[in-house]
């Protein structure tokens, strides 16, 4: 399908959940009248007032948006070429992108009358931002994650303690993301009659991908009216980490049919995308198959299993991504590269100080591609990447791959 | 007729239910494994489900996950499990094989190559845990003109409204979920199990089998007397698992098929 035959890239997906060949409701028959129930009601709820006033409600007062479009001055000095900014949703409560769509979730299963809420989490920002709006609204909530996880993103872990969830560490698999998702899955098909599935990132069965892109899909419809008030016209260049990839569907989709903005997804390359595959990039380094509910591009060997990815960055860990990203992908509309774990390292501690930001090492692979293009593009060249998280919860990951010493409390 | 329908018409003459058993193909080793195969029909076995190893097996209990990483890491993969089945058929025409994982592992070989080797192995029928009447067109119905049976899972949440388009596509036999649950999970009750029966062969002449936490010969005898048979995974799995000899692992299916012929 080449890109000059499509009309639009804003109408997936189509009734069966397919974004082109991807996507779909690949699920056993316990999980499927459930999957039909929430596409009804997420349908309903689409095109009802009510619904979206709640949501903008809460998006304005407990999550603080918008979040600003910010010019970063000094990085467009140092790198000498395009214009950068940044879509700071860093700056949400809770500190990253995920609460965007949670909300959206939970008020949909407060409406589907679900009493008890479950979410996988890989960093922990998923897991974070679902146990702060249960906790706003007196719901159980349980997070499954995986053991490595739980090691490596330990603030995170007492955060949601905190917060009254409950923290399941997943010891299946090599204990990240896609075992905390295969535990999730089977808690659902236990627990179907109270249970709502409250999925972070654009994967899963129909409709989920399609649901939290357009939860997500904030960030752009921000971005684009923001972009057009300080500069008078739309960026030339979007650019955000992947890996389920919300965050970057979030900030694509309201552009796509923007034919002059050029949309790049940065995929964690690990220790370098080739055979070893010691990387999380799904596109760059894998192929079609079927996994959590949809047909995407995996990670997997020669019989089809799927491999264990490998990233410095717990959010990036996934073998999948979003099934919309694949169509985009094969479609040439967006394209996608990979950035290694020390050019992620590199642009983390560059944007500490020369912004004063932290960023999360999901975003600092972002910056690290911009750093790579911006000094080759003209000064009139406008990129905005997504600052989808802030990087409180990584700094003990950066100073063990830094080598630096870290106070120990108490 | 493949080897299922007609496995079936027999016990349905001689007025007796029917035993599945599944074990994991490649679990805990290629040679075990295929020496618990060849011994499943001497013990009482009327149809085998041979599990195919997968990654990430998103409808099962911690007890077949651990199945399937011990025949991953024993070097199992499709191929070989089709090579298993082949070796079986050589001394066994008559008990129908059933292969039962996700459809990953089978999409990747390619369904077209896929169906046409295990037809040629002689496999006869699939259990797809990941692939609803909704996706159809995937496997199922190339499945079904390749002469294979594609037996599909009905659930205690597949309602009236929604269990004719579960039943349509369906061959060989329809396989009850007992519980809501993953695989190993929570015990089958009978009396709960028996008034959905009824309500799917209300709906369909094909025969009814219930499985999902089913883990002794009471229960198997329990759960057939309200069905047309009875499936036993995670409790013979669970024997594997710990390492039992091949003729101990044997023995305790063969008084799980005693209960489930007694029901």
């Amino acid at each position: 399908m080449a890109e000059d035959l499509i009309n639009s890239f804003m109408t997936g997906p189509d009734e069966r959940g397919r974004f082109g060949r991807f996507g779909g409701r690949f699920v056993s028959e316990t999980l499927m009248p459930l999957i039909l129930d929430l596409e009804e009601q997420y349908e309903r709820a689409k095109t009802d007032e009510s619904f979206w006033a709640e949501m903008d409600d809460l998006w304005e007062h407990y999550v603080g948006r918008p979040s600003p479009l910010y010019f970063a001055e000094r990085l467009t000095e140092h790198l000498g070429g395009a214009k950068v900014y940044f879509k700071r949703d860093e700056l949400n409560h809770t500190g990253a992108h995920k609460i965007n769509n949670v909300l959206g979730q939970i008020i949909l299963a407060r409406r589907m009358g679900k009493t008890r809420i479950i979410a996988e989490t890989g960093a922990g920002q998923h897991g974070v931002a679902t146990a702060t709006v249960c906790a706003k609204f007196g719901l159980k909530c349980v997070v499954y994650m995986g053991a490595h996880d739980v090691e490596r993103q330990a603030p995170n872990v007492f955060r949601m303690r905190l917060l009254g969830a409950e923290v399941v560490p997943v010891t299946s698999g090599r204990g990240t993301l896609k075992d905390a998702m295969n535990d999730a899955l089977r808690d659902w098909v236990t627990n179907v009659r109270d249970t709502f599935y409250c999925i972070g990132t654009v994967a899963g069965p129909h409709p989920y991908p399609a649901m939290v892109r357009d939860f997500q899909s904030i960030i752009g419809r921000e971005a684009k009216a923001q972009m057009l008030k300080a500069e008078g016209r739309l960026p030339d260049t979007l650019v955000a980490a992947i890996g389920g990839g919300s965050n970057a569907m979030g900030l694509f989709y309201p552009f796509l049919d923007d034919k002059d903005v050029r949309i790049i997804g940065v995929e964690a390359g690990g220790k370098g995308v080739d055979e070893k595959m010691q990387h999380c990039a799904s596109l760059t380094g894998g192929r079609p198959g079927v996994l959590h509910g949809n047909r995407t591009y995996l990670l997997q060997d020669d019989d089809g299993q799927i491999l264990e990815g490998y990233s410095i960055s717990a959010g990036l860990d996934y073998p999948g991504i979003g099934p919309e990203h694949s169509w985009l992908y094969e479609t040439g509309r967006a394209e996608y590269v990979a950035i290694t774990d020390a050019e992620a390292l590199e642009a983390f501690q560059l944007c500490c100080r020369l912004e004063g930001i932290i960023p999360a090492l999901e975003p600092s692979h972002a910056l690290a591609h911009v750093m790579k293009i911006a000094p080759e593009l003209p000064r009139d060249h406008l990129i905005c990447m997504n600052m989808c998280g802030r990087g409180d919860k990584d700094i003990f990951t950066v100073a063990r791959a830094l080598g630096m010493e870290m106070p120990q409390a108490g | 007729m493949t080897r299922i329908d007609e496995t079936f018409a027999r016990l349905r003459g001689e007025g007796r239910k029917a035993f599945v058993a599944y074990i994991m193909a490649g679990d805990p080793d290629p040679d075990t494994s295929m020496e618990i195969l060849r011994g499943l029909p001497a013990a009482g076995v009327d149809i085998i489900e041979l599990g195919v190893p997968f990654t990430d097996p998103m409808a099962d209990g911690p007890t077949i996950q651990l199945a399937g990483q011990r025949a991953l890491a024993a070097g199992q993969t499709l191929q070989k499990t089709l090579d298993m089945v082949a070796e079986f058929r050589r001394e066994d025409d008559a008990t129908p094989i059933v292969l039962m994982g996700y459809y990953n592992p089978i999409y990747n070989r390619g369904v077209d190559r896929f169906l046409e080797d295990a037809k040629a192995v002689g496999v006869d029928g699939l259990i797809v845990v990941d692939l609803p009447p909704e996706e159809d067109d995937e496997l199922c119905i190339p499945a079904q003109q390749a002469g294979l049976n594609f037996i599909r899972l009905a659930t205690p949440t597949t309602d009236d409204k929604r269990l004719p388009k579960v039943l349509t596509n369906t061959s060989g036999f329809v396989y009850y979920v007992s519980i809501t649950g993953i695989t190993g999970a929570a015990a089958a009750q009978a009396e709960e199990v028996a008034p959905e029966v009824a309500r799917i062969k209300a709906k369909t002449d094909l025969p009814v089998v219930v499985g999902f936490g089913i883990r002794t010969p009471e229960a198997a005898e329990a759960i057939a007397r309200v069905a047309d048979g009875a499936v036993v995974g995670s409790a013979i799995v669970a024997k594997i698992g710990e390492g039992r000899p091949v003729a101990e692992v044997l023995e305790f299916v063969r008084t799980l098929a005693e209960g489930a012929h007694r029901g």
